[in-house]
């Protein structure tokens, strides 16, 4: 085990190396000069260099690369040159709200998912599971922001249960700040239980036609506890296999949702500065979310490799 | 990455289509559907529709008339005019940004299934690095820097399709270089593009292909949202996701406006889903025995 994780961890570090060098070659490389940006379409061609000079953008590329790298490790990932919050600042308000969504959002899809899928895998080519099938499939070719418009139309338009936008943080109000986050978990959860549910139902139709689910029934156990403990415990590692591929579409999402819900998250850092050119910002934080990207791909790849011993002793 | 491989295998294990080589009513529904829309795009200069961009202010929001079939949206535009030319930015961006995922991602992965070694190792690295970006985040990032076009965005919507296609066309290489006609041709003395080419390839070919419809679907959602967040082809070009962005402001007076493009959208993706799913299922290696 202790080598698995050693191999993986290593092979952590050039990936994060070049998922660095691209996010700076995509913010350097690309036209548009930093300082023009900073002062504006009237700035005079001498000031323009004073602030080339003093950012260091008169530097061999890769110089900068090494030198802004340097920061990075440090911690300082520079700051936002229209609020002078630092990027780290920006990133750590705005984290607790984002991850608020995503756990939620992923509750709601497992609790919607993981029913359908044994009343499905138990009753599998009936009536009832072709039609859920098929409703899956469905919600699948549903993007993010369709349901958004969808459930804001119904609840926020129409019957005026939830408010549309607006946010307020956990401390001051619990039972605000979820009112708050039941329509944008719940877009989010819609694009997520339709994966759960096809694939948790194709391992149960599996699972439940094994020797010791038979042996279950033969003992007389309620079909309950066959079906939710029995049958369910050989899925877990189907369900953290899905957690860990949702995670890249569940950040993708948070972006969007958060964007159109008005909700103060990481999403809506990174699209506000790009609406503002605030490049430092959006610098840092592209390259914050993907380090932690990656580092949450390893950790899914860790506790596959704790609940399947094939894995360690396979080549992953 | 383990995890994602898995993915493409236990997909096909549930895909709703039966394992038979009959295609149901569905299938040329939406066969029906894509067509209608490519023939509504192909032909939108031949048809006699008001221009997509000519606002009326006296005529803002008005119900279907015999002037405005579907009406028209909060500048007075007509909405099956700017409906259809969105039809054409989501195809050309949901075909073209695949193309280059599948000619690109196709050949790196049947030469890194090919040949293996050191360059199989520095193709699939470059991939994981690719991989590290949640694609939306990525395709943000550098529309910022790039700007907004269309042309830009295709280009960075293929790049990021490339690892999928790449996993693809390895994963079927991998299988086939070490099959009979393949050691026959090198023991022929074929040369290594002949093998590839003349070979691999024609057998390669149909798992990316299937693979491709479903990208299409995945494109034009990404390039819809793009675009309802403002960050997609620039105005007053129409596109899908900018009109029901736009849309989404009129919810309360005219919900219309958000859902006529949306449910346009909705059956068009489907569409591409059902046909790439039936035809994946239909050429997936691991079922007919060859």
């Amino acid at each position: 085990m202790l080598g698995f994780v050693a191999r993986r961890l290593l092979y952590l570090i050039p990936v994060l190396v070049a998922v660095s060098l691209l996010t700076f070659l995509i913010a350097s490389l690309l036209p548009g000069d930093l300082a023009y940006v900073i002062l504006g379409d009237q700035a005079t061609p001498e000031k323009v260099e004073a602030l080339r000079h003093d950012m260091g953008l008169n530097q061999p590329i890769w110089w900068r690369y090494l030198s802004w790298l340097g920061h990075v490790l440090q911690g300082e990932f520079g700051r936002s040159f229209r609020t002078g919050q630092t990027v780290l600042q920006a990133v750590a308000e705005r984290l607790p709200v984002s991850f608020e969504l995503m756990i939620l959002a992923e509750i709601i899809g497992l609790a919607i998912g993981v029913p359908f899928a044994i009343a499905c895998a138990v009753r599998s080519g009936s009536a009832f599971d072709r039609f859920m099938t098929g409703s899956a499939f469905g919600m699948l070719s549903v993007p993010t922001f369709l349901s958004a418009i969808l459930l804001i139309y119904l609840f926020a338009v129409e019957l005026r249960w939830l408010p549309a936008t607006g946010y307020v943080p956990f401390q001051e109000d619990a039972v605000g700040n979820l009112r708050f986050f039941v329509l944008p978990a719940l877009t989010l959860a819609f694009a997520e239980w339709p994966g759960i549910m096809r694939v948790l139902r194709s391992d149960m139709i599996a699972t439940l036609q094994e020797d010791y689910i038979a042996m279950a029934k033969a003992k007389g156990l309620k079909p309950s506890r066959i079906l939710f403990v029995h049958a369910l415990k050989p899925s877990s590692l189907t369900l953290v296999t899905i957690t860990g591929i949702n995670i890249g579409r569940l950040i993708g999402g948070a972006v969007i949702v958060e964007t159109i819900f008005a909700l103060p998250g990481i999403g809506r850092l990174l699209v506000g500065a790009i609406y503002t050119r605030d490049l430092i910002i959006l610098q840092g934080v592209v390259l914050l979310v993907a380090a932690g990207f990656v580092i949450m791909n390893f950790i899914v790849d860790m506790l596959y490799a704790v609940l399947d011993p094939r894995i360690r002793h396979g080549h992953a | 990455m383990a995890t994602l491989e898995l993915s493409l295998d236990k997909d096909v294990a549930v895909s709703p289509v039966k394992r038979t080589r009959r295609l149901g009513p569905l299938f040329w529904v939406a066969i029906a559907w894509i067509i209608l829309i490519f023939a509504a795009a192909g032909l939108v200069g031949v048809l006699p529709l008001p221009s997509p961009t000519d606002m009326d202010m006296l005529e803002r929001r008005a119900p279907a008339s015999a002037l405005h079939w579907l009406g028209t949206d909060g500048l007075g535009r007509d909405e099956l005019a700017r409906l259809i030319y969105g039809a054409r930015i989501s195809l050309i961006v949901g075909l073209c940004a695949p193309m280059i995922g599948v000619t690109i991602g196709g050949a790196l992965g049947m030469l890194a299934g090919y040949f293996r070694g050191r360059f199989e190792t520095l193709v699939v690295g470059s991939m994981d690095v690719l991989l590290a970006f949640p694609p939306l985040v990525l395709a943000l990032a550098v529309t910022a820097y790039l700007g907004q076009s269309l042309l830009y965005l295709t280009c960075i919507l293929g790049v990021l399709g490339i690892p999928t296609f790449m996993r693809v066309a390895r994963a079927a290489t991998l299988t086939l270089a070490r099959r009979e006609f393949v050691i026959a041709a090198q023991a022929l003395g074929a040369t290594h593009a002949r093998i590839l080419l003349r070979e691999l390839l024609p057998n390669v070919f149909l798992p990316p292909v299937a693979f491709f419809l479903l990208g299409v679907a995945v494109f034009i959602v990404v390039e819809g949202s793009l675009s309802f967040l403002g960050l997609g082809v620039p105005p007053p070009i129409s596109s899908w996701g900018s009109m029901i962005g736009e849309g989404r402001e009129s919810l309360d007076v005219a919900p219309r406006l958000a859902f006529i493009p949306a449910i346009t959208m909705f059956l068009t993706v489907l569409s591409f889903n059902l046909v790439g799913d039936t035809l994946r299922a239909l050429t997936d290696p691991r079922q007919g025995a060859l």
